[in-house]
């Protein structure tokens, strides 16, 4: 069972809907006892990078840090992505999960902030998610804030500068992107995910 | 590259597709669920689809045309029409919607903006105004109650006050242009994605490639919205992509 974290930030249909599409058994939920008992977990997120605090005082936080260690598939997508990273200046004061050295940083003046839309990916490094997927397919983002490039990228994208698009660390996963509205690529990254 | 999104749009009306010139004259042109589906096969970057009877009819099928087009869409998906409370934004994401859209109850009562986007996030709340050239001054005034009420705003004030209460996008429809197939008001898209930071989607008038062209080069809009010209297979988005690709617009190919 891939357990969908619910922390009350923002609308998880999307991606409970695009699991059962690929028909695997997913479940939202708030309960530490059963992200414990999941196979994977998918931590989606869209809104505001504090309200990834509530992970902190529910619990969920060392639930999910736990279920990491155990070697249980990640995959964060977008805020759950960033929260992934020590922190993002949208927040300050909030904690990431803080297995990625870096901090999450606000677009430049120069271009339009959010950066919403259909980008294309460079996929720059063997990877497990992205495998199938050629370099510059398209993906849907929307984002305020951008994961700075590091040495967990595998792929990344161009607005305002590079920033990056996807991390991956053996079985822990991150994408900025909505892969649940990515369309084909989209379904083939979650598919990936899944079939690991 | 950031590519500019061709929307296709679907003007609902008691469960089907209709469309409509200068908001009446209604034709029937199909299933919701079907449509949708089919648009997004043929490269749709994103479906709308807006319940035109629900500021002034009950709209009682509107949650299940929503539950059934969203099963299958795998890319983003707005609702809007006679959302008027936080709860009806709920039901509209809970059937499956990604972004709401909303009009008259957002005039009404602005905070409806920032109540939203607190709950859901910036990104799922755009704003849809539609908007008139003022016979009295210079500009253009926004309307509420599917254009039959002139809201006593200014359409770029407006704008830039619910950017500032949250809203992630605007959706700007010229009603001077719209279903008349004459192209896009570029001047008020202009004014309008100059005055704000957050993306705005122009509606209103496309007949032509040549219109998508001049809305995204001279109106400066981040994406492009259409109903008519896709609903009876004039114009497939797959034909239209490939012909803006081919005038520089970075589209996503193949879609």
């Amino acid at each position: 069972m891939i357990a969908i974290i619910d922390y009350g930030a923002g609308n998880l249909r999307s991606v409970k809907k695009a699991l059962d599409c690929l028909q695997q058994e997913s479940q939202i939920t708030s309960d530490p006892e059963q992200v414990a008992k999941a196979s994977k977990i998918v931590l989606p997120g869209v809104g505001h990078f504090s309200s990834t605090a509530a992970l902190s005082r529910s619990g969920l936080r060392q639930e999910i840090a736990d279920a990491i260690n155990r070697g249980i598939p990640f995959l964060g997508i977008c805020v759950g992505m960033q929260w992934m990273f020590q922190g993002s200046e949208e927040s300050p004061e909030t904690q990431g999960l803080g297995i990625l050295e870096a901090r999450c940083e606000r677009f430049p003046e120069t271009v339009k902030s959010p950066h919403v839309g259909w980008n294309s990916l460079q996929i720059h490094s063997a990877t497990k998610l992205c495998r199938g997927i050629p370099s510059s397919s398209f993906v849907y983002f929307t984002h305020s804030f951008r994961c700075p490039m590091n040495s967990a990228t595998v792929a990344c994208c161009e607005y305002g500068g590079k920033f990056s698009a996807a991390v991956e660390l053996d079985h822990v996963f991150g994408v900025q992107f909505h892969p649940e509205k990515s369309g084909e690529t989209g379904r083939k990254i979650l598919e990936n995910f899944c079939a690991l | 590259m950031l590519t500019k999104r061709i929307i296709a749009c679907l003007d609902v009306d008691r469960g089907r597709v209709v469309k409509g010139v200068k908001f009446a004259d209604l034709r029937d042109a199909g299933d919701p669920a079907e449509l949708a589906k089919a648009h997004s096969d043929s490269g749709a970057d994103e479906i709308v689809l807006l319940d035109i009877s629900a500021t002034h009819e009950r709209r009682a099928t509107l949650l299940e045309t929503v539950r059934r087009a969203a099963i299958e869409l795998f890319i983003p998906f707005t609702v809007g029409g006679g959302i008027r409370t936080l709860k009806d934004a709920a039901d509209v994401f809970d059937a499956g919607a990604d972004k709401i859209s909303i009009n008259s109850a957002a005039l009404t009562d602005p905070s409806l903006i920032s109540s939203i986007a607190e709950r859901f996030g910036s990104q799922a709340v755009v704003v849809a105004i539609d908007a008139k050239r003022s016979e009295t001054r210079e500009g253009w005034e926004a309307f509420k109650g599917g254009g039959r009420t002139p809201a006593g705003r200014d359409a770029i004030d407006w704008a830039a006050e619910a950017e500032s209460r949250g809203a992630g996008e605007i959706l700007l429809t010229s009603m001077d242009r719209d279903g008349t197939g004459i192209g896009f008001d570029c001047e008020l898209t202009r004014a309008v994605a100059d005055a704000v930071r957050i993306p705005v989607i122009a509606s209103g008038g496309a007949g032509s490639a040549a219109d998508f062209v001049r809305v995204f080069q001279q109106g400066h809009a981040d994406a492009a919205l259409a109903a008519s010209i896709f609903h009876y297979g004039f114009n497939k988005v797959s034909d239209l992509k490939q012909e803006l690709s081919s005038n520089g617009i970075p589209m996503r190919l193949p879609c």
